[in-house]
């Protein structure tokens, strides 16, 4: 119950960035740098969660973060899935070559942790928002292909199927009206590990420099920056990080119950 | 093992590696003219062409394709743009440290995860059964930068007890291991433990009880050696989340690896580096996918006796 309201309240804040966040996220204000949060020796109310290496607001930073760290991992699983079903469909409906085409890109993305893979087209491209979102995108595909692969060969020989294609329904109805409405649950279970997984690829990326660039900012890039003044103003990279932590698991535990209540071999 | 079993396993992992060589070789001409990008659009053009001359840039591509790959193999990969030292040189000294962060998590991931769900199993759906279960689904939750960066706040900030940089003494492996190892010991501790429940449920374990044998030696006898079999399996799996998790963890305590250098690397598009990085991590990771099945084969008797089988039928 929790974990549903912690992230109701995500988006809330994701969607309302504007109206909520105190500041503007990027006023610098030298003279205020470094500043403690409210209730702490040295804070005001100028600055509810403290204040950064350039006086920038934390709670705005953090509330602008959240919406861009959000929407990077809901378009990046949209595409993902979106992708890897189509592809999914194709090998099936094709056979032959196409499906061995498209599990040989499969076994590729799988025998190479993907992170790897983002770092390397980044270095070879350079960081771009455009590049770094299909990255995102292009990660995790390939279960959402697996997947929908294996249960639509067994789907095409089931009565439903094919009594639809004898009714002479063209494939585009098949698949989309029919076969797709029957293997969504597994699909949206695979959605339910994919989305916190995307959210600690994008942070993790953008902590190491090499995700999201300033002047636009999220959790992870917040913490990588506050790193340095991990000495002097902890709450520039505590209050990120408790958010992605409560974040993800709170996506964990949602999609275990997701899982429990769709996954119809768990029945 | 069937020979046709090991020959399709090997030819798979060959398959692959050629596949992720080629796919390093079209990234790389895709991404640009690397001497245009080196020395930028001021130098002289007879100078370029000598360049490109030199380094084979100007011949057709598949010519290029093929010296690439010969180079490939002979572990040529390229010089550092850096200091301009054999990009695999720059790799392979910073391998050691890279290794020794590794093998230790290994060992603590082993020592902790395993024995925690094998416990969790045996004790399913007490109160220890679900602590456990809940620290395992924090210890998933928590990205390993953000546990490295608390770690860091509490040991060396707060405490001043741990060094929070470097990799010179036993000290120094402290903050980075746990680090590392808190993800992979909830990884296997949930593993084990469905694993543990899963063979539990079967048939043999309850005929073995039924005759009397002693629960203790039900579980050291059947179950554990059972159990064993899939959790072979996600070594593939840990291999790669290590690596993984060594990159960020190396950035974050600033352990001079691979994984620091690859982060530097990416950051300088120094591209020579990144790609020898990439391709050793691409081939540990397919010579570890192949042990896996190899292992598999030879640990599950339905798998080995599948030529015997064949044979009969």
């Amino acid at each position: 119950m929790s974990a549903a309201l912690f992230l109701t309240i995500l988006i809330g804040v994701a969607l309302l960035a504007p109206i909520l966040s105190p500041n503007d996220y990027t006023t610098i204000d030298l003279r205020a740098r470094l500043q403690a949060p409210v209730w702490m020796e040295g804070g005001n109310w100028d600055h509810l969660l403290g204040s950064d290496n350039l006086g920038r607001d934390v709670l705005s930073r953090l509330i602008y973060s959240i919406r861009l760290s959000l929407l990077v991992a809901f378009v990046g699983t949209i595409i993902g899935a979106v992708l890897g079903t189509t592809l999914g469909f194709v090998a099936a409906h094709f056979r032959g070559w196409v499906d061995d085409i498209v599990m040989v890109a499969v076994d590729f993305q799988a025998s190479l942790p993907f992170f790897i893979i983002a770092l390397t087209l980044l270095a070879f491209f350079g960081n771009s928002m455009m590049l770094f979102i299909i990255l995102m995108g292009i990660y995790g595909w390939e279960r959402y292909a697996r997947i929908t692969r294996g249960l639509t060969l067994s789907a095409l020989t089931h009565g439903y199927a094919v009594s639809v294609k004898t009714l002479g329904a063209n494939p585009k109805r098949v698949y989309l009206r029919h076969i797709l409405p029957n293997i969504s649950s597994t699909l949206i279970v695979n959605m339910t590990l994919n989305f916190p997984a995307t959210i600690i690829m994008e942070t993790s990326l953008s902590f190491l420099g090499i995700g999201i660039q300033p002047p636009m900012t999220s959790l992870g890039n917040m913490l990588g920056f506050g790193r340095d003044y991990l000495t002097t103003a902890w709450w520039i990279t505590v209050f990120p990080g408790i958010t992605i932590f409560l974040a993800t698991l709170s996506m964990s535990i949602l999609g275990d119950w997701v899982r429990d209540r769709l996954d119809p071999t768990l029945k | 093992m069937s020979s046709q079993y090991v020959i399709q396993k090997l030819f798979r992992a060959l398959l692959t590696i050629w596949i992720i060589v080629t796919f390093v070789f079209v990234v790389l001409r895709l991404s640009g003219d690397s001497v245009l990008m080196i020395f930028g659009p001021d130098v002289d053009a007879g100078a370029m062409e000598t360049l490109r001359a030199e380094w084979g840039l100007d011949k057709p591509i598949w010519q290029q394709y093929l010296v690439y790959i010969g180079n490939v193999f002979q572990g040529d990969l390229g010089k550092s743009y850096l200091d301009g030292r054999a990009a695999f040189v720059v790799v392979m000294e910073r391998l050691p440290k890279t290794l020794s962060l590794m093998g230790v998590t290994a060992i603590f991931t082993f020592l902790i995860g395993i024995p925690a769900g094998i416990y969790s199993a045996l004790h399913h759906n007490t109160r220890t059964d679900r602590v456990t279960m809940t620290l395992s689904v924090m210890g998933l939750s928590i990205p390993n930068f953000f546990l490295g960066v608390l770690l860091i706040l509490l040991f060396s900030v707060a405490w001043q007890i741990l060094p929070s940089a470097g990799s010179e003494t036993v000290w120094h492996y402290i903050m980075p291991v746990l680090t590392m190892a808190t993800a992979e010991a909830s990884v296997f501790a949930r593993f084990t433990r469905s694993a543990m429940l899963e063979v539990l449920n079967q048939p043999y374990i309850r005929t073995a009880l039924a005759k009397g044998v002693p629960w203790k030696e039900v579980v050291r006898q059947h179950a554990l050696p059972n159990a064993a079999i899939p959790t072979v399996t996600i070594a593939g799996f840990f291999v790669g989340s290590l690596v993984v998790g060594g990159v960020v963890t190396e950035n974050v305590f600033a352990w001079p690896g691979v994984g620091r250098l690859l982060v530097s690397a990416v950051a300088n598009r120094d591209l020579a580096v990144v790609q020898t990085a990439v391709l050793l991590i691409s081939f540990s990771m397919v010579t570890t996918n192949l042990i896996v099945d190899f292992a598999y084969g030879w640990l599950d008797p339905r798998v080995r006796d599948l030529r015997a089988q064949s044979r009969e039928g």
